[in-house]
């Protein structure tokens, strides 16, 4: 099942907007996990200045070799640039940070 | 966690009652490996083949990929970790593999899984499933029996969780065999293992090792099944190439005597040679060694018997690794054997080649193609002893064996010539090869009063009575003559000494017709000096006779004068009284 989420879009900046998409694999704990990780998260640091799109490879497999998604749950930021990757349920909040490139911009 | 129950299972091993049964196999279709595995890869399993860099894996997994979707209609997915698609594409295209087009047939996949570590910060706990929808996805894409995962080790420097990994592989080994694709998986060889990862731990059933060595300055591929799970494999390695046509294992211990034979003959193209063995020549499909040193007439041989099967309108193929097509040409012309014709309306096809521009594996692959291409009657090699400077003897002697039992099974009359290194003993050096010959001609110097010459005798001839004489070989603008050799109390003697020979029984003959012509003449004489004699004699007698003669008439004749002169006397006196 593929769900888009689009929180917070009102405050739409093209330097400062964040796009980020979560790969998953069905409803699984992990993913479980890693959205609500993610959303606490960009609630935390990104208030009003993300979109999260959650992408069900279950549902859309032919995005994993589109997209070159290996591990589950990938996140994906497409803004800003430049693309980064980074994977797992996203428990590890600094390490999530540094991958997503955000604790520096807020600080 | 299940991957530690599976890792138990794994670790105790499984039940041996269904290890004991053989595996179905899936044929790859790459040459020469099915051979020596008994059938193929087990069937709906994965298969591990590993080598270090540049040992052909990626190649032999792919060529599986292309002949099952071209020879087996089993379509196909290759997941490769390292090359873009494009490249794979590019890389073997030269190879006649044309994968554009099986892509847009729909009978082949690729993905190229680009694992970046600097594009990945690990947050947390994670698994492969993307990995494996993407798997999934390509197989339901084409219905693909076949998969090749190259190199699935990448991961391990793409993701820093090796617990995370390894319990990913076994799951994802597992769901394949699940989904039942006959998988390839390759690994890069490792310092102290097979591969760098143990991988083998994870695929159990097949684990082929691939091995790229500089011997001699030659590059050497081989090929070694270690492990085949509930069947016999052979264990040897096997020496591969990988050449126009893709890989080519060569099973060279797998010689099969099950050729059905002929009982034609093929005449040798010289008269009295057929006449050494039993008349008619050749059996049709058997092979045949001619050995001398150099110069003893080897290369005559092998031509008259091509001159002979191109005028009958067989093909013949004929490898040069000694002399060029054109010199060839040219030296058998001068015996008076026409080749050229023949090469030119296509009957005779030549093939030259250095023996060392190619490693012994290449020539024989080469060989077998031709012999495939042409599908000739006959095939010649000249000559066979050039390739050991190549290839070790033992190494030319299989190869010898694998190209006869080739040959041999489709018919066709191999023709072998070898080089003889010592005078002394011409037999020994043969001994390798001799054993696989049918028909073995022996051509040997015979050095005798200053000068030298040729002598051959059949060796052997299987199933034919042939001749045990040495005849003497003649070469002359006629072609191979084979004369009688005189045998005489000093040996066998040839060339002046024989024509001497001959000469002095020539002159004694001469010598006693002219004699017997002088007692003959003698006789004569003595005959007509004994009826001159006769004559004379004749004569003498008639001439006694004639003086008989006269005495009788003188004596008459004197009766009558007396009488007369009496009477005139009576007459007288009477006449005066």
């Amino acid at each position: 099942m593929s769900h888009k989420n689009s929180e917070s879009e009102s405050t739409r900046d093209a330097r400062e907007f964040w796009d980020l998409r979560l790969y998953i694999a069905g409803e699984t704990p992990k993913s479980n996990a890693a959205l609500a990780n993610l959303r606490g998260l960009c609630e935390t640091h990104l208030s009003g200045k993300y979109r999260i799109e959650v992408i069900d490879l279950r549902q859309n497999p032919e995005l994993a070799m589109a997209d070159q998604i290996i591990a589950i749950p990938t996140l994906v930021r497409k803004l800003p640039m430049p693309i980064r990757k980074i994977i797992g349920d996203l428990s590890n909040t600094d390490r999530a940070l540094v991958g997503l490139q955000i604790e520096r911009r807020i600080h | 966690m299940t991957s530690t129950e599976e890792a138990l299972s794994l670790a105790n091993g499984l039940p041996a009652t269904t290890e004991t049964r053989e595996l179905p196999r899936c044929p790859t279709g790459v040459y020469g490996l099915d051979d020596i595995t008994g059938g193929g890869l087990p069937l709906g399993r994965p298969t591990l083949v590993c080598g270090g860099a540049g040992c052909g894996k990626t190649l032999l997994a792919l060529e599986f990929i292309v002949r099952g979707a071209t020879e087996y209609g089993e379509p196909g997915v290759f997941i490769s970790f390292e090359e873009l698609q494009s490249d794979l594409v590019d890389n073997v295209r030269s190879l006649g593999f044309d994968l554009g087009r099986l892509t847009a047939e729909g009978t082949l996949r690729i993905d190229h899984v680009r694992v970046e570590r600097s594009e990945i910060e690990e947050t947390g706990e994670y698994d492969l499933d993307g990995l494996f929808i993407r798997i999934g996805h390509a197989i339901d894409a084409v219905g693909a029996k076949r998969l090749v995962l190259d190199t699935v080790e990448s991961l391990f420097s793409g993701f820093s969780d090796e617990r995370v990994l390894r319990s990913e592989l076994r799951r994802l080994f597992q769901w394949l065999k699940e989904r039942g694709v006959t998988a390839v998986i390759t690994g890069e060889r490792g310092e102290g293992g097979l591969t760098r990862q143990g991988l083998q731990e994870y695929v159990s059933d097949c684990v082929i090792l691939l091995d790229h060595r500089i011997e001699q300055q030659r590059s050497t591929r081989r090929m070694r099944i270690v492990k085949y799970r509930g069947a016999l494999h052979g264990t040897n390695e096997y020496p591969f190439l990988i050449d126009r046509d893709g890989i080519r294992v060569i099973p060279v211990t797998s010689l099969r005597l099950d050729h059905k034979v002929s009982r034609e003959r093929v005449p040798s193209g010289i008269a009295h040679l057929d006449e050494m063995l039993g008349g008619g020549g050749y059996y049709r499909g058997s092979s045949v060694l001619v050995s001398g040193s150099a110069g003893s007439g080897k290369t005559s041989i092998a031509a008259h018997f091509l001159e002979a099967a191109c005028r009958r309108g067989e093909r013949c193929l004929l490898f040069l690794f000694e002399e060029s097509p054109d010199q060839m040409v040219r030296n058998m012309e001068s015996i008076g054997i026409g080749l050229r014709p023949h090469i030119e309306s296509g009957t005779l096809v030549v093939h030259a080649a250095r023996p060392t521009l190619t490693g012994l594996e290449a020539h024989l692959a080469v060989m077998q193609r031709m012999a495939r291409e042409v599908s000739p009657a006959a095939v010649v090699i000249d000559p066979i002893t050039n390739l050991t400077v190549v290839g070790t003897r033992l190494e030319t002697n299989l190869m010898v064996t694998r190209l006869i039992d080739t040959l041999k099974s489709s018919g066709i009359t191999t023709f072998f010539t070898s080089l003889t290194g010592s005078p002394d003993a011409p037999e020994a050096t043969d001994i390798g090869i001799s054993s696989l010959m049918d028909t073995w001609l022996l051509l040997r110097d015979i050095e005798l009063g200053g000068e030298r010459n040729r002598g051959m005798y059949v060796l052997k001839s299987r199933g034919m009575a042939h001749s045990n004489q040495i005849r003497e070989f003649v070469l002359s603008d006629r072609g191979v003559q084979l004369a009688p050799v005189y045998l005489g109390p000093e040996g066998v003697l040839t060339g002046s000494m024989r024509l001497a020979q001959e000469a002095r029984e020539q002159a004694a003959a001469a010598a006693r017709r002219w004699e017997e012509e002088r007692s003959r003449r003698e006789l004569a004489r003595k005959r007509a000096a004994i009826e001159a004699q006769l004559a004379v004699l004749r004569a003498e007698l008639e001439s006694h006779d004639e003086d008989l003669r006269k005495l009788d008439d003188q004596s008459t004749a004197e009766d009558v004068d007396a009488e007369d002169r009496r009477t005139r006397m009576a007459r007288s006196r009477k006449q005066r009284s």
